[in-house]
């Protein structure tokens, strides 16, 4: 097959291309340009895409550089700032998978004829039953199967994931036996275009970049009964279950549950009141068909999925009802369904902002 | 390079000369010395320069002491442009179209960028609102290096001359040297910056000629050499290697503009053909080196791709630092909407360019073009 591997410069990817290659595939390497801003971490900066250049020649194959900014400003950085003034937290890394690496990434490869892209996700595509099924990777500390739920069968038919199939340590030791650059590069962690470092105003790198973007507004923190307990700097910054910075005195555990952005408010007050029973998710896409019934429900990258019966609602979103109350997930996060078996996506979607959005227990 | 490679980058860089590799050999070998030494060694090798430096002042038209050899053709341009502001002070001014050596520093300095007409020309009337007594530089590019625009430097500079009677004018001449007789540029600027590579000499050496009389504080501090001008060790090898590139592009270029000129007229009527092929700029403004199409509907990215598959080189705009791809500011400055600049192709020709480069060239990009936009239209479906 001819098969385009998308390579960040880490250790995963550069791997990926190389055991492509001695499979005998025919494999190009590309890196995608996708922010032009200053940034320290995470993938894509000019450092990176050395590293996966320097890879690519050691291993002997071509390697592109793609110029994805304008296409990752309008999907991934302005939804991200603007979900941000309205109190949405979204995950940037999971609006880049959705638009970037397996929309126009996959768009691109197919217009160049490749057969497949690669990236270096801890993921399984497997066939089985007449359909692509997404499993979960085989190293589980470091499956990456929520960040790429959104694929659906006819981008899971032309995607590979060749290290999904092995360890972390596994991973390692094969860069290191090829003797690559990239074998003890420590993992990205953050949002690969917001700085780790704090400004001039020592705001943190997150702070700074949205509030030199939108403006950020105090807002007054109550109690569950609407006593004033203070204020908080940046109302649009505040995210459900936040303890730090918003707890008051005091000796309980206080959470903030509940945050009204217009109305410059955040609610705090026992963990109680931060549990559901359910939740609303929206634009879900399905590996396959549609599936109501019991699941497995996780809600962020590296949570702990729990059991729920999923079912649709009239307007076609899905609702996720708890078989246990679980915390509240934060609007904007999203929600990756398993079959029961915790095994393989069935889909995944964002939670919505449900209609109760106080359910006490 | 593969003889099989249909390489339409000259813009870019050239190939050397062979003469012109000829002439360096001595210097990686036997004729190592340092030219500012003193023994007969070194005096061996300054007389190289200096008769390099004879060759330079002839093909441009200018003394032997106003000619600079320095890294490369972005120093040229730093050097004339910091270097003036730094000495004298003042306001610095270009065009929106011109190469980043020169539009950074300008823009370093706080400057004044003028906007291009719809040639990526300077525009004449906008330059004449910006320049008052406060402007100390001006730099107007002769040739456009992304789509081959020439530049009215006699209007220019009569203007230069009217408005801001302070201000020395710089022209990059980088992509003229092939095309333009620089004996003609000469006389309307004062200081001119070129680069080895774009004619067949090597990469590393630049040129900076700069007017007798006119001072500029050096942007290489160090042992004094090019009379203080720009310090560090002469690269005799490179020096002379362009010196001798530089002759034969002279000596050919009546012949070569003719010859590439023929080129021209049959990659414009072959890309033409092509559905949505649009011409950025036409012949009468631009040099025969440089041939420039916006294709409509498809990405540079991908044509650029299927064109190396084909063994074609050709280009869309500059690279940046991690080698992606930069939407031109060249075009978005003339107006071009960022849907065809997206299509960006630069074809560019040179002293190697043959007659079967560019029917494979036309067949590349025909085939190329016909791919992307069946995809195109299979997913649309």
């Amino acid at each position: 097959m001819k098969v385009l591997v998308a390579m960040s410069g880490g250790v995963d990817s550069s791997v990926a291309a190389a055991l492509l290659l001695e499979q005998g595939h025919e494999v190009v390497g590309v890196t995608m340009r996708l922010w032009g801003g200053e940034s320290d971490t995470g993938c894509c900066s000019v450092s990176d895409v050395d590293d996966a250049r320097r890879v690519a020649q050691q291993i002997g194959i071509d390697h592109l550089v793609f110029n994805f900014t304008e296409d990752f400003q309008r999907a991934v950085v302005d939804p991200y700032i603007n979900d941000h003034a309205i109190g949405i937290t979204p995950n940037p890394c999971i609006e880049c998978n959705r638009h970037l690496k397996f929309d126009r990434l996959h768009e691109r490869a197919l217009v160049l004829g490749f057969d497949a892209v690669a990236t270096g996700h801890h993921a399984r595509v497997v066939y089985e039953d007449d359909v692509y099924r997404l499993v979960r990777g085989h190293d589980m500390a470091k499956d990456q199967s929520y960040v790429v739920h959104m694929l659906d069968q006819q981008q899971l038919s032309r995607t590979l994931f060749p290290v999904g199939e092995m360890t972390k340590t596994v991973v390692r030791e094969h860069a290191a036996r090829l003797n690559m650059r990239t074998a003890s590069k420590p993992d990205s962690q953050d949002v690969c275009f917001i700085t780790t470092a704090k400004d001039n105003d020592g705001r943190s790198g997150r702070v700074s970049f949205i509030g030199r973007r939108i403006p950020l507004n105090e807002a007054v923190v109550v109690d569950e009964t609407g006593v004033e307990l203070g204020s908080v700097e940046s109302v649009e910054l505040v995210t459900l279950g936040q303890r730090r910075g918003v707890a008051g005195g005091g000796g309980t555990k206080r959470f903030v549950v509940d945050i009204d952005v217009p109305g410059r408010r955040v609610v705090v007050g026992p963990e109680n009141l931060l549990l559901t029973d359910f939740e609303l998710v929206s634009g879900v896409v399905w590996s396959d068909q549609p599936h109501t019934g019991m699941a497995r429900v996780q809600c962020s990258a590296h949570g702990e999925p729990r059991s729920a019966i999923l079912s649709l609602d009239e307007s076609g979103r899905t609702v996720v009802a708890w078989t246990e109350p679980q915390r509240r997930i934060s609007p904007g996060q999203s929600a990756v369904f398993y079959d029961a078996e915790d095994r393989y996506v069935l889909g995944g979607g964002l939670v919505v902002r449900s209609a109760v959005s106080m359910t006490t227990h | 390079m593969s003889l099989d490679l249909v390489y339409l980058d000259h813009a870019a860089t050239t190939p050397m000369r062979p003469e012109a590799v000829q002439a360096m050999l001595p210097f990686l070998t036997e004729v190592f010395a340092n030219p500012s030494g003193s023994h007969r060694f070194a005096r061996q090798a300054r007389q190289c320069i200096d008769e390099a430096r004879d060759v330079v002042a002839d093909v441009i038209g200018c003394k032997p002491g106003e000619v600079i050899f320095t890294g490369c053709g972005t120093e040229s341009d730093n050097s004339a442009i910091t270097g003036i502001i730094r000495r004298r002070g003042g306001v610095a001014v270009c065009s929106a179209a011109e190469h980043h050596a020169v539009l950074n520093c300008v823009e370093h300095a706080g400057g004044r960028v003028v906007a291009v007409d719809s040639n990526g020309a300077i525009d004449l009337r906008a330059l004449e609102a910006v320049l008052d007594a406060e402007v100390s530089s001006v730099s107007v590019m002769a040739v456009n290096n992304e789509i081959g625009t020439v530049t009215d430097l006699v209007a220019v500079s009569r203007l230069v001359r009217k408005l801001a009677p302070r201000a020395v004018l710089h022209t990059d001449a980088v992509q003229a040297v092939c095309w333009i007789d620089l004996r003609t540029l000469w006389p309307l600027v004062d200081t001119m910056a070129l680069s080895a590579h774009k004619f067949g000499g090597p990469k590393g050496v630049g040129i900076l000629i700069v007017r007798e009389g006119i001072t500029f504080e050096p942007t290489v501090l160090g042992g004094g050499q090019e009379r203080d001008r720009r310090s560090g060790t002469h690269n005799v090898g490179g020096i002379v290697a362009t010196a001798e590139a530089l002759r034969l592009t002279d000596l050919a270029r009546e012949d070569e503009v003719q010859r590439i000129n023929v080129l021209r007229t049959e990659l414009i009527a072959g890309i033409s053909r092509i559905e949505g092929a649009q011409r950025t700029v036409s012949s009468e403004v631009s040099v025969p080196g440089i041939v420039h199409f916006c294709l409509q509907g498809i990405e540079s990215e991908s044509l650029l791709y299927l064109l190396d598959e084909a063994m074609v080189c050709a280009s869309a705009a500059s690279a940046c630092a991690s080698g992606a791809m930069e939407p031109s500011h060249v075009l978005a400055a003339m107006g071009v909407s960022s849907e065809l600049t997206a299509g960006a192709l630069r074809l560019s020709m040179g002293h190697t360019t043959t007659q079967s480069d560019v029917t494979r060239a036309i067949s590349a990009i025909t085939d190329a073009t016909d791919r992307i936009r069946s995809v195109q239209n299979r997913r649309s479906l």
